[in-house]
C-alpha cells in the first residue's frame, strides 16, 4: 500500500461517516457480508474495490475480510459500513445483542457439536 | 496464515463464536486449527497505548500503536443452519481491552491452561470474570506435563464448583470437540437457571 493512497480511505470516512455510523454500530467480527445489488464502483477507493472484489464470491465474516485483506477489522467495520449504506454490500443476520444468548441457540451449537464427535 | 483462499459461506448462515484464551504459547492456535473447516487466519488489531482500537489507516502510522495477532478458525456445524467461529485471544493484560471488542455476543470462553504455569492463567480467568463471560478451563495434556487429580486442579484455580474442568489434547480433534461440548452444556444449563 502507498502512502498515497491513505488519504482516499480517510476522506470517505468522514464524508460518510455520519450516515455509516448506526451500521457500523451492529457489525461484529462474525457479521456476514456478501456484494449487495449496486455495482458501481467510480468512486471508491482500492481497499473498497478490494474488499467487494472479495465479498463477490459468497459470504464471509468481517474477520476473515480483515485476514484476507490484511487489515485490522476494525479498519474493515467501518469500510463495510459505507459500503452497506451505499448498497454495495449486505449484511447477513443482526449482530447478537450483548448477554443475548438464548437458550435455542445453544441447544442447536450443543446438537451441532455433539454431531461431530 | 493470509495467503489461503477465501472458504465462502452460503446465504442464511447464522454466525456464533467462542473465545479461546489463555496464556502465551498454551496452543491456542493449535487447538483453533484441530476443529476448523479453513486453515487457520490472523488478524492483526492496532491498538494505542491506552488500548483503544485505531479504526482507520492514518492512526496506524503512529509510533503508539501495539499490533496485536489474532488467529481465529471456523466449523460449519452439520446441517448448516450455524457456523461456529473461535478466535484465539492471547491471554496478556495488555491486550485485555481487545478482548471486550471480540467478546460481545460471544456465546462464552474456553480457556486453555498449561498444567506446568497454572497462575498464567490467572489474568484470563479474572477478566472474563469481570466481563461476565462463562468459561470453561481446559488444561492442555502436554506429553511432559504433571497429570494431577481434578480436585487439585480445580484448588489451584480456585475455580466456582459449577466451572467445568476438562483435560484436553489440543491437537485431538475428538479431545478439542469434548471441551467446547463441556462449555456449551455449561453454558445452557447456566442460560436455563437464568431464565
Amino acid at each position: 500500500m502507498t502512502a498515497r493512497r491513505r488519504p482516499a480511505l480517510v476522506r470517505s470516512h468522514v464524508i460518510t461517516g455520519g450516515r455509516a455510523a448506526p451500521v457500523l454500530g451492529t457489525l461484529d467480527h462474525v457479521t456476514l457480508v456478501t456484494v449487495g445489488t449496486e455495482q458501481n464502483q467510480h468512486s471508491h477507493s482500492p481497499e473498497q474495490r478490494a474488499l467487494m472484489r472479495l465479498c463477490a464470491g459468497g459470504w464471509l465474516s468481517i474477520a476473515e475480510i480483515a485476514a484476507h485483506l490484511a487489515l485490522p477489522s476494525s479498519v474493515v467495520k467501518v469500510l463495510v459500513a459505507d459500503l452497506v449504506v451505499s448498497g454495495h454490500l449486505l449484511t447477513g443476520p443482526e449482530r447478537p445483542p450483548d448477554r443475548g444468548v438464548n437458550v435455542d441457540l445453544l441447544r442447536q451449537v450443543l446438537e451441532g457439536l455433539n454431531a461431530l464427535v | 496464515m493470509r495467503s489461503s483462499e477465501p472458504r465462502y459461506l452460503s446465504g442464511g448462515v447464522h454466525p456464533v463464536k467462542i473465545l479461546v484464551t489463555g496464556p502465551f504459547a498454551v496452543g491456542k492456535t493449535t487447538l483453533v486449527g484441530t476443529v476448523s473447516e479453513i486453515p487457520p487466519l490472523r488478524t492483526e488489531e492496532v491498538m494505542t497505548q491506552r488500548g483503544e482500537l485505531v479504526d482507520d489507516l492514518v492512526g496506524m502510522r503512529g509510533k503508539s500503536t501495539t499490533t496485536v495477532a489474532i488467529d481465529f478458525g471456523r466449523r460449519t456445524l452439520p446441517g448448516g443452519a450455524l457456523a461456529l467461529y473461535l478466535f484465539g485471544m492471547a491471554g496478556q493484560e495488555r491486550f485485555v481491552p481487545l478482548w471486550h471488542d471480540f467478546a460481545h455476543g460471544a456465546l462464552g470462553a474456553l480457556v486453555l491452561a498449561d498444567p506446568r504455569r497454572v497462575q498464567d492463567s490467572f489474568t484470563a480467568m479474572t477478566r472474563l470474570e469481570e466481563m461476565g463471560l462463562r468459561y470453561a478451563v481446559a488444561v492442555n495434556q502436554f506429553d511432559d506435563a504433571p497429570h494431577h487429580p481434578d480436585h487439585e486442579y480445580r484448588q489451584a484455580f480456585d475455580l466456582d464448583p459449577t466451572t467445568p474442568l476438562v483435560r484436553c489434547d489440543a491437537r485431538d480433534h475428538g479431545s478439542v470437540l469434548r471441551a467446547l461440548i463441556a462449555l456449551v452444556e455449561y453454558l445452557l444449563v447456566a442460560r436455563q437457571e437464568a431464565s
